[in-house]
């Protein structure tokens, strides 16, 4: 059955595009003709050592690609489709996979290895491939297999390993995979390729080595193992072994203080000497380690009182404090000329000062001390790498040592630092700015007692970072993120009015030429400027500010309008214009919000309201497909802002709104617009009516696609509920579809995986959302049709009821589950006494809820309450 | 070489404002959503709350500090949420205004309701001042229609006095109150809200068996107290039939009556004027029948008190307002009156003519101001029920025969079905 596919596969790789495509073509149908077939065929081509390696090199990678994919419902459906195909042909394939590891071909080896790896991940988590582990380890066990056997069969363990858990495997196999693993790492015993594949493929299986790190001789000889492969010949095994020990300081903190002192001798020599991707490990190694220790300060401050069932906490940073800060200092001296131009450097200088910051959250007041003198001692010499270093250092500590501790240094050292944003050197300048803005993020707190700001200092600071907004844009990206902080410590501060107050009309123009730079658009610097503007608008106090905003707002609106008109030649014309308009959308949003929540402003925005909607709808125009999310946020902020005569806009709107909700791939765009048809609900209460066909179609398809991001289903649940209260009685012909869906979600539910802490959250929100969409249904019926929610009594009291069993949920599906118990007593008064006769759980969980600390699951429990009673009361 | 994906937004500038932006907006819509349902169904009970002074409001301070006013307008918002509990924190005006219109006013009795024997129970009032007696926070306040103060004192009632743990401030009660001086002791003639739960949405069937089960439990009738200042006493509550009617309108009662009070057993606690709740009173079961004037003297002529409109014309405190006359504009600046003013008028004999039902004409003369202390202008029922005291009264004859009629005519109709 298999087909000779040699020349298409050479084909599709052809210079020639029409050969190319062509080719590709041939193959697609192919694979969707015959599928067992195609991929019977593609192994033969993999296997075949007399085939160029070019159609077996395509073999292998379409293979790969036939069996797995980063999209997790892609990933499934081709895993469904493999599980289909008929178990003789399965075999086949898996021998012939195998027999390609043993071919003199290397690169066949490899491919083959990787491909193996995929259908293991698929077949033995179902158990329906047991004997893979026991045949790879027998091409380890026999002396007579060729090295190059043993090299790629190492490698395919690795691959195994990372592709499935360790459920998956048994004790046995656990222990021969270490064993060959660990004898593939010796010295001496292979050639340096081995050692590197076995060191990787311990990376990969160390996760399922629980029992064996538990067992002290087993342990000890697999770190024993590990710290000389950390000392290899080679680089890139050295590397692999640093590797090995952070995964190892992670995954098995508890156990590792008898190998601490040697690591601690490796790694110190690495940083010093080693090559940098060794140096960055171990670096890393040490930052796991504070990653560690900071969670398990953070456990313990949370179940403060329960010392003895918290794991033990070796305080490991603080025993080598006065080492290993000395060591990071000095690789705060090894900058790259050019780091700050790229985002993406990666280098010694910035992973040391990294781990410098994770030190200082490990041992709080204790890391100050120890930095100062290196600070001191460096911030004023003529090099500027020292300056740079010294002022490094000195923003990396700023976050764990205690307010007290720091205040009085970041005070006296606030006016040096403004000073060297005058500073000869860009670097220096960089990490100065970004110093600021971690001492505004951290330590800028107005209403505390110890506040860095005053009024006479104020004016100096936005001085000096007004004028450094015109730096480099690098320079000026971090002095806007400074301002953004300085702005936020007003956000919760209680007052009324604010310092920053007479100094707004500056900040904001200053903001909005920083972000009209030419050179802004590149280095994300006009990103930065405006959602530094967004933060002042939103921290600033309402009323004092209102007609400084109010002068805002035409500005934005003007340079929106401008953009529609933007002349678009290439594609990056277009993309500009996107992203203006998605930042300027951005601010929009943010004033319309900002005076919506107060009656004071609210006219502002009624008035102005016709000729935003007008710009938004200019925007969304500018693109043919797809909607323009933040264009829709902010439409969603103005149907909330302006209320019923929102519906005037709606004809126009709607079929951006429909686009919005068909928009499966950005899910993001899918989920903002689901969350608008709610403000729009609420805006036009009744009004909604002649949209709503439309809207619960889409929304009824949204639930039903496999395609659409999970995360935008319980969101579309709660629209359910928005849509009926604000419906009513006319929500009763959308009933017999929405139903189902809600009661398949709520089944859902009850199988969700409870080791999965994402998925129970994923659980929660579901179970949270169905139950507002109950009671958005029931409150909207239960004026006119009470009775049409009688048949789905029963279930809706039995969902609440295996919810309310369910000690995981979290404090929001209570109070869901709550509130839905009172509204179907409300809705159906009489007619639900039976039912909760039957149902006696709910007295146990009105009680729970009446205990509990939360005031709104209290208040809503007891009406709750009442409207029970009240539907026992009813005669009948 | 590439960043460490964790470590990486270390020394980057850390804000991402389009996260933030949908973050906040499903807060805030997230928010929107709960108020939404929360109104939706707290609709019905939200009685208890403070509505927004209307603007041709009838206050009982001839001159409240306009600081006052502005901070009650302004809390407008806020005012609605406001419970029994915080409203208990109310001082002076603002707790005078908002306890005022949180009393059930019952109509006077002017004429018979259909089915009295049927949907209807009847018990003997008690004479004294009705009052609203709420207990919270280990504390019991009472107070009159118009809203100010009458005692404040511990009792037996839940979180009514600090004395055992049982001040939650979830637990407040309000019970609809006669105070009856002779034997200083608090007739229970309404249930509102029982700790914490509120009995406004019930039916009067419900909250008498509800008054009946709960009250005696707490020990609230039992006698005084360091911690129970004031005995607490319950009326006997009768299904509205002959025998009924008969024991409240016959049987001796341990305090003194005033008038028989009428509840229409399907009715939810109302606040303000409403006619399924009813008063009646004559000569044998009250000393009140005919308004006297603060001597106790019956007085010549029958005297009403109106408020003053805007446009100058005199209305009832119904809802909608019955009008009964105008003022002319030169009169009331003359008289240096204002929009709002309760006025005292004397009614001539015979000085209101109807017809069907309706006032056609009212004639009466301005005597004064009436006093401060008045909340609201009289009802008109209430003027009807003393307009037909003086005239053909409604007499307890009427009552029986109403019930002996009604019963006739349901034998009719079971002997029509029996027939068929």
């Amino acid at each position: 059955m298999a087909m000779e596919i040699t020349q298409f596969l050479l084909h599709a790789q052809s210079a020639d595009a029409n050969i190319r495509t062509d080719a590709e073509g041939k193959l697609k149908l192919f694979q969707e003709q015959n599928l067992p077939s195609f991929l019977l065929s593609l192994s033969l081509e993999l296997s075949s050592d007399e085939k160029p390696i070019e159609s077996r090199r395509l073999a292998g990678i379409v293979l790969k690609n036939s069996l797995d994919a980063k999209d997790s419902t892609r990933k499934e459906n081709l895993a469904n489709h493999w599980v289909s195909i008929d178990i003789s042909v399965k075999s086949k394939i898996k021998e012939l996979l195998l027999s390609t590891l043993g071919s003199s071909v290397l690169e066949a080896r490899h491919t083959s290895a990787q491909v193996v790896a995929k259908v293991a991940g698929i077949e033995i988590p179902r158990k329906e491939w047991p004997e893979l582990i026991g045949s790879l380890l027998g091409n380890m066990t026999d002396p007579s297999k060729p090295v190059h056997l043993k090299w790629v069969t190492l490698e395919a363990l690795g691959y195994v390993c990372e592709e499935i858990s360790h459920h998956d495997l048994v004790q046995e196999e656990v222990n021969s995979i270490l064993t060959a693993v660990v004898q593939g790492m010796s010295v001496g015993e292979y050639g340096p390729e081995v050692r590197l594949a076995a060191t990787k493929a311990l990376y990969n299986a160390l996760d399922f080595a629980q029992t064996n790190f538990d067992n002290e001789m087993e342990r000890n000889f697999i770190m024993k193992v590990v710290c000389e492969t950390a000392v290899a010949k080679e680089p890139e095994i050295r590397q692999a072994a640093f590797e090995c020990l952070v995964s190892i300081a992670s995954t098995y903190y508890e156990v590792i203080e008898p190998y601490m002192e040697t690591i601690f001798q490796l790694t110190s020599a690495a940083v010093k000497g080693d090559e940098e991707a060794v140096a960055l490990q171990s670096i890393e190694f040490w930052s796991s380690i504070c990653d560690e220790e900071i969670e398990l300060q953070e456990y313990n401050d949370f179940e403060s009182g329960n010392a003895g069932s918290t794991p033990p906490h070796s305080c490991f940073i603080d025993k080598a404090l006065t080492l290993l800060v000395p060591m990071l200092l000095e690789t705060l001296l090894k900058q790259d000329e050019d780091q700050d131009q790229d985002d993406t450097v990666w280098n010694v200088s910035m992973a040391g000062g990294t781990c410098l910051g994770l030190v200082a959250r490990t041992v709080g007041d204790r890391i100050v001390p120890l930095v100062m003198p290196f600070v001191e001692a460096n911030i004023l010499k003529p090099d500027w790498r020292s300056r740079e270093a010294a002022t490094y250092a000195f923003g990396s500590i700023l976050e764990g040592p205690s307010v007290e501790k720091l205040a009085p240094m970041v005070h006296s050292g606030l006016e040096f630092l403004l000073n060297a944003m005058k500073d000869e050197n860009i670097h220096v300048k960089d990490t100065t700015a970004w110093t600021l803005s971690r001492i505004f993020e951290l330590l800028h707190n107005p209403s505390s007692e110890i506040s860095l700001i005053s009024p006479t200092n104020l004016q100096r600071i936005l001085g000096v970072l007004l004028e450094s907004t015109k730096d480099v844009p690098h320079v000026a990206g971090k002095v806007c993120s400074a301002i953004y902080y300085l702005a936020q410590g007003y956000e919760d501060d209680g007052a009324s009015s604010s310092l920053l107050t007479p100094f707004l009309p500056n900040i904001i123009s200053c903001l909005i030429t920083t972000a009209d730079r030419p050179d802004g658009s590149d280095s994300k610097l006009r990103t930065s400027a405006y959602e530094t503007l967004n933060e002042v608008v939103r921290c600033a106090k309402i009323p004092e500010t209102a007609p400084i905003i109010t002068h805002l707002l035409p500005v934005i609106m003007t340079k929106l309008g401008q953009s529609v008109d933007f002349q678009i030649i290439s594609s990056d014309d277009r993309e500009n214009q996107v992203e203006l308009q998605a930042l300027l959308c951005g601010v929009l949003q943010v004033i319309i919000q900002k005076f919506s929540s107060t009656e004071e402003t609210k006219g502002t925005i009624l008035q102005a309201a016709d000729q935003i909607m007008v710009l938004f709808l200019k925007v969304f125009a500018c693109r043919s497909s797809t909607v323009h999310e933040e264009a829709m946020l902010a439409i969603g902020a103005l149907a909330y802002g302006v209320g019923p005569e929102f519906g005037k806009y709606m004809t126009e709107f709607y079929k951006y709104l429909e686009m919005g909700l068909q928009n499966f791939e950005e899910y993001q765009v899918c989920a903002v617009s689901v969350g608008v048809v709610g403000d729009i609900c609420r805006a036009l209460d009744d009004k909604v009516l002649p949209y709503c066909d439309g809207i619960m179609t889409h929304l009824l398809k949204d639930l039903s696609s496999n395609e659409l991001h999970r995360s935008v289903k319980p969101p579309i649940f709660s629209c359910f509920g928005d849509v009926a209260l604000a419906i009513g009685e006319h929500f009763e012909k959308y009933l017999v579809y929405a139903i189902p869906m809600m009661q398949g979600a709520a089944q859902i539910c009850a199988q969700i995986d409870d080791s999965d802490d994402e998925m129970m959250d994923y659980g929660n929100q579901l179970r949270r959302s169905i139950f507002e969409a109950y009671s958005g249904i029931l409150q909207g019926f239960k004026n006119s049709k009470p009775d049409l929610m009688a048949p789905h009594a029963t279930h809706i009291l039995q969902f609440i009821e295996h919810v309310s069993k369910d000690s995981r949920r979290d404090e929001n599906v209570t109070k869901a589950a709550v509130a839905v118990l009172g509204d179907l007593a409300d809705a159906l008064r009489s007619n639900v006494k039976i039912l909760f006769k039957d149902h006696t759980f709910y007295s146990e969980f009105l009680g729970q809820c009446l205990e509990s600390d939360d005031e709104q699951i209290k208040e809503t429990a007891s009406w709750t309450q009442g409207m029970i009673v009240q539907a026992f009361s009813v005669c009948g | 070489m590439a960043p460490h994906e964790l470590r990486r937004p270390f020394k980057r500038p850390a804000i991402s404002d389009q996260q933030k932006r949908r973050d906040l907006s499903l807060i805030r819509q997230e928010k929107n959503r709960l108020d939404a349902q929360r109104h939706a169904r707290f609709l019905a009970s939200t009685v208890l709350s403070l509505q927004p002074p209307a603007d041709s409001e009838i206050i009982t301070d001839s001159n409240p500090s306009p600081e006052q006013e502005f901070e009650l307008v302004e809390e407008g918002i806020e005012a609605l949420e406001l419970d029994v509990r915080q409203a208990a924190k109310l001082k002076g005006t603002e707790a005078r205004r908002w306890f005022a219109k949180q009393l059930m006013l019952p109509e006077w009795m002017i004429d018979i309701p259909d089915r009295l024997c049927h949907d209807w129970y009847v018990l003997a009032r008690p004479a004294g001042k009705r009052c609203f007696v709420v207990s919270s926070n280990g504390t019991t306040v009472s107070r009159l229609r118009n809203g100010t103060l009458l005692h404040r004192f511990p009792s037996s009632l839940p979180s009514g006095a600090r004395n055992k743990g049982n001040s939650s401030s979830q637990s407040y009660c309000i019970l609809d109150c006669i105070f009856h001086e002779l034997d200083q002791t608090y007739y229970v003639t309404d249930m509102v809200c029982w700790a914490g739960f509120s009995l406004y949405e019930c039916t009067a069937e419900f909250r008498f068996f509800w008054l009946n089960s709960k009250l005696v439990e707490t020990g609230a009738c039992d006698p005084p107290s360091v911690y129970h200042k004031h005995r607490f006493s319950l009326p006997t509550v009768y299904n509205c039939d002959q025998a009924g009617l008969h024991a409240s309108y016959t049987q001796p009662t341990s305090y003194v009556k005033d008038g028989l009070l009428f509840y229409n057993k399907h009715a939810h606690y109302q606040t303000g004027n409403t006619p399924l709740a009813l008063v009646w009173k004559d000569a044998n079961c009250s000393q009140y029948v005919i308004d006297t004037d603060s001597k106790g003297q019956i007085l010549d002529q029958q005297q009403v008190v109106l408020a003053l409109q805007e446009n100058g014309k005199l209305t009832t405190s119904d809802e909608p307002p019955v009008e009964f006359g105008c003022l002319d504009m030169e009169f009331i600046q003359k008289s240096g009156l204002q929009t709002g003013d309760l006025l005292k008028f004397s009614v001539s004999d015979r000085g209101l003519c109807f017809t069907d039902g309706k006032l056609e004409k009212a004639d009466i003369q301005f005597i004064s101001k009436s006093n401060r202390a008045r909340a609201f202008a009289d009802s008109f029922s209430k003027i009807m029920f003393q307009h037909m005291v003086r005239h053909s009264p409604l007499q307890i004859e009427d009552l029986f025969a109403s019930i002996t009629s009604s019963a006739v005519k349901d034998k009719e109709v079971t002997d029509e079905e029996m027939a068929d």
